[in-house]
């Protein structure tokens, strides 16, 4: 151990109620920090999860066609929002197989699935209730979603088998009261037809679980009057966080405007970003505190050792030396205080998460959802770090500063 | 650190015309009016003086734990008045050891502990030798017994003994003492001084002592009393 280390520890061991109080300010701030960032992103990323696993990383809606604004601007810029500005979106894909292939080529792309939707309305025995239908192939469908797993009553085997068969969202059919095996009508541009309910979902996404009802490709053709093309092309990605890239890249290539989850869900992202910001300022304040409670601590060490400081001078020990003793000190209270902030703040975390809670709207959950980030931990040791330190600096300083001579005389100011 | 004992008689301290002034303003007082001294190694000289003559402001400024409005002060022939806070703060870790009049033990450390902190400084021996070393000079002020007890668990005594060992603990080659027994009774003073003057000449180091005992003074190989700032 070096003779600075030493000297820290002892002085720092030597005012133990100053010192457990710094401790505890640095481990409930580093705690705190972990468990706020841990429920913020968890809910965001719950909330990404459950986006992607029914609308996919990116959606291919509409075909693009140049203007001569957008001919003409083609040809001093190729980036992607100056293309945007000049040109006209035509609603639909015409040669969605031709679209998908094409799609595919592209690497991080990891299923698509042609989807036709129109606006509906579904009667069932006892009411009539507005809806959208979604044509799809299930087995393309279940590459680029979580429809699988959203099954909550019913088989995706029975509504593989059965060319009538609907699933319908759990709301809508909560709405409609009907359940698996219940025969309903679903009517649009004038002609209807009956359908078998085979399978009830649940995304946990009200909005969805409210209007969707899936049925086989052809059928949703036929009632629809959709014979070819398709209204968009679903796509999952392997790394969804590079949708932005791809959808630009895509646009440009397959010329059929191609939006990436980000952007579809900008205004709920927004939020959750100004969430985790405001409760980041919040818990920062905590390490602001601990960093005050280290300053103090400090402070009064430098006062009641102005002696020992002299003799250490007048021993040779230099001033960066003297600096040093205090700053270790301040190492020590965060070495031991981050550490137990990290033990404390994965605690609580796990506490939190155990916490019963029903939540439903954006997404449903029954309890608190966390995510554990070894980045949150990062952050938070990184700020304890910093301020503490930051705050450490000054009575260390002023430490380093007294000249012996003045202190053996008794004239330290 | 060498074990040779150094060159009895040998110019260690030599200060001239110092000056030094303390206080601001109205308050400021001219406290050394153009002192010069010097000290031989193994010669123990005593300055006396009534309290307020500047004789603890020399000391400080000779051991450069001050610096003197004007004046040269030279350590083992270095010209240092004028040097940065770096090359004096060396200086004082490897020539100069201290006794102060309150011993300025740090009481969260053992004796042992104490003595051996200007040697984890210095760094020039490996941690058994500076262990040995300092039970070594524990023993020789008689506190060999002693070595693992805080400085609370001492007597005032028994700490100024502590204080004298860890002034000799890098071997320098002045030693200077602020009054060190101004703070203890009959007995422990003359302990105490025996051991300075005792451990001082056979190691051949220079001892300036701060003293207002008259008994002490005509102990010292010489003394040079100070009235007003100036050697009388």
């Amino acid at each position: 151990m070096s003779p600075n280390l030493r000297i820290a520890y002892r002085f720092l061991t030597a005012k133990k109620r100053a010192m457990l109080m710094s401790l505890a300010c640095t481990v409930l701030g580093v705690g705190l920090f972990i468990v706020t960032q841990a429920t913020t992103s968890g809910f965001e990323k719950f909330f990404t999860k459950t986006i992607l696993g029914i609308n996919g990383a990116i959606r291919i809606e509409d075909k693009i066609q140049d203007t001569m604004r957008s001919i003409m601007a083609e040809g001093s810029t190729d980036s992607y929002f100056a293309q945007r500005e000049g040109v006209k979106y035509i609603e639909g894909i015409d040669e969605p197989q031709l679209v998908a292939d094409a799609v595919r080529s592209f690497p991080n792309v990891r299923g698509i699935s042609a989807v036709v939707r129109g606006n509906v309305q579904i009667t069932s025995s006892f009411k009539t209730e507005d809806a959208q239908v979604f044509g799809i192939n299930l087995d393309d469908h279940i590459r680029v979603s979580d429809l699988a797993e959203q099954i909550t009553n019913g088989k995706l085997s029975d509504y593989r088998d059965s060319p009538n068969g609907t699933l319908i969202g759990r709301v809508l059919a909560d709405r409609l009261q009907i359940g698996v095996g219940d025969s309903i009508s679903i009517a649009a541009r004038g002609q209807s037809r009956r359908a078998r309910v085979t399978a009830i979902f649940e995304t946990g996404y009200r909005d969805a679980d409210k209007t969707n009802v899936y049925m086989h490709l052809p059928e949703a053709r036929s009632l629809l009057k959709k014979p070819a093309g398709a209204t968009l092309l679903q796509i999952s990605l392997i790394d969804p966080d590079r949708a932005p890239q791809d959808a630009a890249r895509m646009e440009q290539v397959l010329r059929h405007g191609a939006k990436p989850w980000q952007e579809r869900e900008k205004s709920w992202l927004e939020v959750f970003r100004a969430l985790r910001i405001s409760t980041g300022i919040t818990v920062t304040v905590f390490t602001l505190i601990a960093s005050l409670a280290m300053f103090n601590t400090l402070a009064m060490i430098v006062l009641e050792k102005t002696k020992d400081i002299a003799i250490l001078r007048s021993m040779g020990y230099e001033r960066r030396d003297i600096t040093q003793i205090f700053l270790w000190q301040a190492a020590i209270v965060l070495a031991i205080g981050t550490a137990l902030g990290a033990l404390f703040g994965w605690s609580v975390t796990w506490l939190v998460e155990q916490v019963p809670l029903n939540l439903t709207g954006i997404f449903k959950s029954d309890h608190l959802i966390v995510v554990r980030d070894p980045n949150h931990y990062f952050a938070a040791i990184a700020t304890a770090v910093v301020m503490v330190m930051v705050a450490s600096l000054i009575p260390s300083r002023r430490a380093a500063r007294l000249e012996p001579g003045d202190i053996v005389r008794g004239t330290a100011q | 650190m060498s074990g040779e004992k150094p060159s009895s008689g040998a110019l260690a301290l030599r200060c001239a015309n110092l000056h030094r002034h303390l206080g601001q303003g109205e308050g400021r007082v001219h406290v050394l009016k153009g002192v010069s001294f010097e000290a031989r190694r193994g010669e123990v000289c005593a300055i006396v003086g009534p309290s307020g003559c500047g004789k603890s402001t020399l000391l400080y400024l000779l051991g450069l734990l001050d610096r003197p409005d004007d004046g040269q002060i030279e350590i083992n022939g270095r010209l240092m008045s004028n040097t940065d806070d770096a090359a004096r703060t060396a200086a004082r870790g490897e020539h100069i050891g201290f006794v102060f009049q309150f011993h300025f033990l740090m009481l969260e450390f053992t004796a042992l502990e104490n003595v051996m902190m200007p040697m984890r400084k210095l760094g020039r021996l490996t941690p058994s030798e500076m262990k040995a070393r300092a039970h070594s000079l524990l023993e020789s002020v008689g506190l060999g017994a002693k070595t693992h007890r805080l400085g609370t668990q001492l007597s005032g005594g028994e700490q100024q003994r502590v204080a004298v060992a860890r002034a000799l603990a890098n071997q320098p080659t002045i030693l200077l003492a602020d009054e060190p027994t101004g703070n203890l009774d009959v007995k422990n003073s003359a302990l105490v001084f025996d051991l300075l003057t005792r451990l001082a000449k056979e190691q051949g180091q220079a001892v300036v002592l701060v003293t207002h005992n008259p008994e002490i003074a005509q102990r010292c190989d010489f003394t040079r009393p100070m009235r007003d700032g100036l050697f009388v």
